[in-house]
């Protein structure tokens, strides 16, 4: 069996033995609910302020500001409803971009069966938002206006900053979905002027079912469950405490060396999409090529399909995704790839590799060395290139 | 995506992809749009109306490429009659099941089948009881529930 190359990370990422072993403790002898008032439970209760202080450390903002929730689609749910229940005596219209993740868009289709409006911004064809584009759709009612940090599937950075000063000069909040940039690149909450911003746990070495919603103060939210006093009142349920520790101290990890983490990423990221332009013809990367989150690597291959391309790649032992339908469940490939101008077939053919600060360079090399072989019998089978090769001739 | 073993074997090595020249019949199935375009190529013996070879080219996923390969394997050697009782149901069963969003690649193949024979029957001229004029495009499954 060959050994695992694990390039999925913007899927999923390992936890870090580190997180674990803050973690166990609050599974075992600290399991104590901080609500409680004895002792033990005021001392969990103290390791959660200090977590938050962290978290909050990391963003330049306060504890007070940080909300801790069950994962990264809770957080975009929490703000974009939370944000449009609280201000409809304000108005009803939102702005996002047509590449945001579904945690975001389902929001949003979700309000606009309510009544709410949304207006979905177009990217340019490396899924940039304009923000000159955002200034000309902010309109007296909108309230919200919610755009990524890092597009999950692309790799894309959004012009976050120009953006927001779009947001205040029509004073309407800002929503940013972080999931795949925090803690893989720092981000200043006061100096990117974000209201919201949502992040997700297992995206940064800590467990699944933790994440955050950092809301600043002053914003109209509303409850996002009812219950207990947990979380400010704006979130009720007995807290992932070894589960918020952990996020807590995967977060310290990764921005006490988060320089080296994205020059290490960047190295390998630079070298995979280098090799892979250069060696298979009829290939593009999708995605800005600087503006680009250091982890991600993300390129279509013509007349061939992507999960064809998956399967070939688990054969020799690397993990990896796509934009095609065949992954996703429905016939319909990644509404990403379409937003960038990409036509169907060739939306199919897309190859997204994500690594990681472990990811090493003979790791690269496999997945290089192995590549040109996978495209070529792909696309060998394929009709589609059959056709392309017989009118060139 | 829980594919069967014998589904795992042929989109890993897949039997008859290539292409016959100068074939008896050629049919062209599917859209790019859903992700999946099956190409098969006959060769029949026009005295026994025998399939004596048969090859693809599929542009798809792997549910559709080891349907692909299932369906090939299943016509050679078959005569015209009993090749259009390859049906996607039993091209579906040879390659013990198919996850259920997959099935559409199954009909993929049938069609294929279905529309190489029909160019076959076109080019001689004569009428295969039984077989209708292909459609270009399978129907698409849409499954946009999700709100």
């Amino acid at each position: 069996m060959n050994r695992l190359i694990y390039m999925d990370n913007a899927a999923t990422t390992f936890v870090d033995k580190r997180v674990l072993e803050a973690m166990l403790p609050y599974l075992t002898d600290m399991c104590f609910n901080p609500s409680s008032i004895y002792d033990g439970a005021q001392d969990v209760h103290a390791a959660l302020d200090i977590a938050r202080e962290t978290i909050a450390k990391t963003l330049n903002a306060n504890a007070r500001e940080i909300y801790f929730t069950s994962c990264g689609t809770e957080s975009d749910n929490f703000a974009i409803k939370g944000v449009a229940y609280a201000n409809r005596d304000k108005g009803k219209h939102l702005i996002t971009s047509k590449i945001e993740h579904h945690a975001v868009l389902h929001s949003m289709a979700a309000l606009e069966k309510e009544g709410y409006e949304v207006t979905y911004l177009d990217v340019d064809e490396n899924g940039l938002v304009d923000p000159a584009t955002l200034d000309k759709a902010i309109r007296p009612d909108t309230i919200l206006v919610s755009i990524m940090y890092a597009n999950n599937e692309i790799g894309t950075i959004e012009p976050i900053k120009e953006i927001s000063e779009v947001c205040k000069k029509h004073s309407v909040y800002l929503h940013v979905d972080a999931v795949q940039a925090y803690a893989h690149m720092p981000i200043d909450v006061v100096s990117d002027g974000i209201d919201m911003l949502s992040a997700s746990g297992h995206k940064f070495n800590a467990m699944k079912g933790t994440g955050f919603l950092y809301i600043k103060k002053g914003v109209k939210i509303r409850n996002f469950m009812d219950g207990g006093a947990q979380e400010f009142r704006k979130r009720a349920g007995t807290e992932n405490v070894a589960g918020i520790i952990g996020m807590a101290k995967a977060t310290e990890i990764a921005h006490s060396e988060i320089e080296e983490r994205m020059s290490h990423e960047k190295m390998i990221r630079d070298y995979i999409i280098d090799r892979i332009l250069k060696e298979i013809p009829y290939s593009r990367l999708n995605g800005h090529r600087e503006k680009r989150l250091t982890n991600n690597v993300n390129i279509g291959f013509e007349f061939i399909e992507g999960e064809s391309m998956l399967l070939a790649l688990n054969d020799i032992g690397v993990c990896a995704s796509s934009g095609s339908a065949c992954t996703s469940g429905s016939l319909d490939p990644s509404h990403v790839l379409l937003a960038i101008g990409l036509p169907h077939e060739k939306a199919h053919g897309s190859l997204r590799l994500t690594v990681d600060h472990t990811t090493s360079l003979d790791d690269a090399k496999l997945v290089c060395d192995n590549l040109p072989k996978i495209v070529e019998r792909l696309r060998s089978m394929s009709p589609l290139y059959e056709d392309f090769i017989k009118n060139k001739k | 995506m829980a594919y069967s073993e014998k589904v795992k074997d042929h989109y890993t090595n897949p039997r008859n992809v290539g292409v016959i020249e100068n074939a008896s019949g050629v049919g062209t199935v599917g859209n790019a749009k859903c992700g999946d375009i099956m190409r098969m190529y006959l060769d029949i013996d026009d005295s026994t109306g025998i399939i004596k070879d048969c090859k693809f080219k599929t542009f798809g996923c792997g549910a559709a490429v080891a349907t692909s390969s299932m369906a090939t394997e299943m016509v050679k050697g078959k005569t015209i009659e009993e090749a259009l009782k390859v049906t996607n149901k039993a091209v579906m069963e040879a390659l013990d099941g198919l996850p259920p969003v997959k099935m559409h690649c199954s009909l993929l193949a049938e069609e294929a089948i279905h529309a190489a024979l029909w160019d076959y029957a076109e080019k001689h001229g004569i009428k295969i009881e039984g077989l209708k004029k292909p459609v270009n495009d399978i129907e698409e499954l849409e499954d946009e529930d999700e709100f």
